[in-house]
């Protein structure tokens, strides 16, 4: 056996150990919520009561309380009958310190959650399977892979229904039933919009691509989107990325203040910029050969070109470093209970 | 010691990488920092604006990145609650609705004055990536009739007379990708002359910094301006240092200086033996 083998080996044997002793003895891996419980008639009556503290106010200070506060006060009071009894729980993830009261009792709103521990555990291994693909490439990578690219899909689309064919273009189609069905809240004025028939026949037509027959329908919605995406997208890069830019790139190159005279620094600040777009320019200028005047400066460009991407590069490092740290955040202080140091201490 | 590193396998690089941060991290240690000029500006443009101003708080991030835009996040909420803005949260991502509620968890649990409906607003996530900034910027209702939780927006108290997000004092973008602060800036904050202000990850932005001054008053990058960030809000906010949740920016860039200090002392390494390899004529 190599001698790497048998030092990674010992890592694993030793940190499986100490994972096993600190489950064993309970201090990690659990997770535990707060069970808050709301009376629906209360919480009205106090709703009512501020909007009343807040009429006594205005009252006092001369003012009227606007229609809105008013019209909702009104709405309020005429759903108040139908409440009584009505109760519901809300519960909330709890942090290890919130398991005792200040006294040091246990704090009897918080209990053990089996679904939220099971689902800590989950993360964890799912991020030591992730993490094994620094080893090699692997079963547990491929299968946590999986899971994360399947997880996501299925909630973009999940969200993305609802959000959008039901909210947007049922509600709008068809609000008197999405209203006394799945949208309670969709505003009473909400009428039928007769103009969203428009994008339910183009999502029609883009679905024909899986019949068996007149796939080529799925083109006409699809040119459709693609020009209307270029034109929208067009006038935004054209005001945003092409005017306002050369805009900002006209600026005084010696900067003076009256108070504190010639300003060296954004002088020297502004000539750099000037400078590094017209040779980032000149580079990308291919009508003429890189030769003489203009090679010269298509070389200074290329230095401004790599600087740029060097401080991309330090950033993207930065960001890296930033991802792994919160995955050891997520492992040592949430999953493995361990002490959190003190910041000011 | 010149053949020990050629023949080093990648994976002792990743033990030590590991170490580099994890020690770090397990000793609290935390490095001073001092807010730039750049996160001063970002910090002003909320800090200047008069008490209970409108702030859209345009959250467009996913758990993929939110360690690297959760501290700076965070820190935009908890400094515009001190400031008592009332704040909009809206994203474009369809997996930020979790962020957003992570978010308003902070105003609920560390700023219980702040009610739903006249103090904050969760309008969730719609549909159509930059599609949805056009219609919202002139006709907000048309695409956001209820908020996430389905309640109608004339119902709120915040929401009930907002025809657009033109009524926005500020937009609070914090991005992880597209659509996010370039599309903000697209098709609200320069078309209509929305102040704006952003976070974003470190791979993202250098590409928006030629919008600043002009068409984005400030840009946080990554972790570090995370950190000064918090930094300039502790320093005009001292209460805050008691809540060890304000500093989690700062806390983490203990483990990125030991790292980079890594990452330096490994490319100098490697370009010794690569020139030392040149000379012998070996590369």
């Amino acid at each position: 056996m190599k001698n790497s083998t048998i030092i990674w080996l010992v890592l694993l044997v030793v940190g499986g150990g100490y994972l096993m002793f600190r489950t064993g003895s309970g201090s990690m891996g659990r997770a535990y919520v707060r069970h808050e419980t709301f009376d629906a008639k209360a919480s009205f009556e106090e709703q009512i009561q501020k909007l009343d503290n807040e009429e006594q106010k205005d009252i006092a200070d001369g003012k009227k309380l606007p229609e809105a506060k008013s019209a909702a006060r009104e709405r309020l009071e005429a759903r108040l009958p139908d409440l009584e009894g009505i109760t519901w729980t809300k519960v909330k993830s709890a942090e290890r310190g919130e398991l005792t009261t200040d006294a040091g009792q246990p704090d009897p709103a918080v209990v053990f959650s089996w679904s939220r521990t099971i689902g800590l555990w989950i993360a964890a291994l799912g991020t030591f399977a992730i993490m094994s693909f620094l080893w090699g490439d692997n079963v547990f990578y491929k299968l946590a892979e999986a899971v994360v690219v399947g997880a996501s899909a299925a909630y973009a689309m999940v969200v993305g229904f609802w959000t959008g064919i039901i909210q947007n273009l049922f509600g709008k189609l068809i609000p008197s039933v999405m209203r006394d069905t799945v949208l309670p809240g969709l505003p009473s004025s909400q009428h039928t919009e007769w103009i969203y028939i428009i994008p339910l026949v183009l999502s029609v037509l883009m679905l024909w691509r899986l019949a068996p027959v007149g796939g080529w329908i799925s083109r006409w919605p699809l040119a459709f989107f693609i020009g209307a995406t270029a034109g929208i997208r067009l006038v935004a890069y054209l005001d945003a990325d092409f005017v306002q830019q050369i805009a900002n790139t006209i600026m005084p190159l010696i900067v003076f203040d009256n108070k504190q005279g010639l300003l060296i620094g954004k002088s020297i600040g502004n000539i750099v910029i000037v400078i590094g777009v017209l040779t980032c320019l000149i580079y990308f200028f291919f009508s003429f050969e890189h030769t003489g005047a203009v090679g010269s400066a298509a070389r200074v460009g290329i230095f401004f070109l790599m600087i740029t991407f060097g401080a991309g590069f330090g950033f993207t490092v930065m960001g890296r470093i930033a991802l792994i740290s919160d995955r050891f955040n997520f492992l040592f202080y949430d999953w493995l209970w361990l002490p959190l140091p003190g910041i000011d201490a | 010691m010149s053949d020990f590193f050629r023949n080093l396998d990648r994976r002792w690089i990743f033990l030590v990488m590991g170490l580099s941060v994890a020690i770090p991290m397990l000793m609290g240690v935390v490095f001073p920092e001092e807010p730039s000029q750049e996160v001063l500006d970002v910090f002003n443009a909320v800090e200047d604006l008069e008490d209970g101003s409108n702030i859209l708080m345009a959250y467009d991030y996913d758990p993929a990145s939110k360690g690297e835009l959760e501290p700076m996040a965070a820190a935009f909420v908890r400094h515009c609650a001190e400031k008592t803005h009332k704040l909009y949260f809206i994203t474009l991502w369809p997996a930020a609705i979790p962020m957003l509620q992570k978010n308003i968890e902070i105003l609920n649990r560390e700023y219980p004055e702040y009610t739903y409906g006249e103090h904050y607003v969760n309008l969730g996530f719609r549909p159509g990536n930059e599609g949805v900034i056009k219609v919202v910027v002139t006709d907000l209702k048309k695409l956001y009739g209820n908020d996430v939780a389905g309640t109608d927006l004339n119902e709120l108290p915040m929401t009930a007379n907002l025809k657009n997000i033109q009524g926005m004092d500020l937009i609070v973008n914090v991005s992880a990708g597209t659509p996010g602060t370039k599309e903000w800036v697209q098709y609200a904050g320069t078309p209509f002359d929305i102040k704006m202000v952003a976070g974003v990850t470190g791979v993202g932005y250098t590409p928006l910094v030629p919008y600043v001054p002009a068409q984005l008053t400030g840009v946080l990058g990554a972790i570090k301006a995370a950190a000064e960030y918090e930094e300039a809000v502790l320093q005009n906010y001292p209460e805050l240092r008691k809540n060890p949740a304000t500093q989690e920016g700062l806390r983490r860039m203990g483990p990125q200086l030991v790292a980079h200090m890594l990452i330096i002392t490994l490319i100098i390494i490697g370009n010794i033996i690569f020139f030392m390899d040149r000379k012998r004529g070996v590369a």
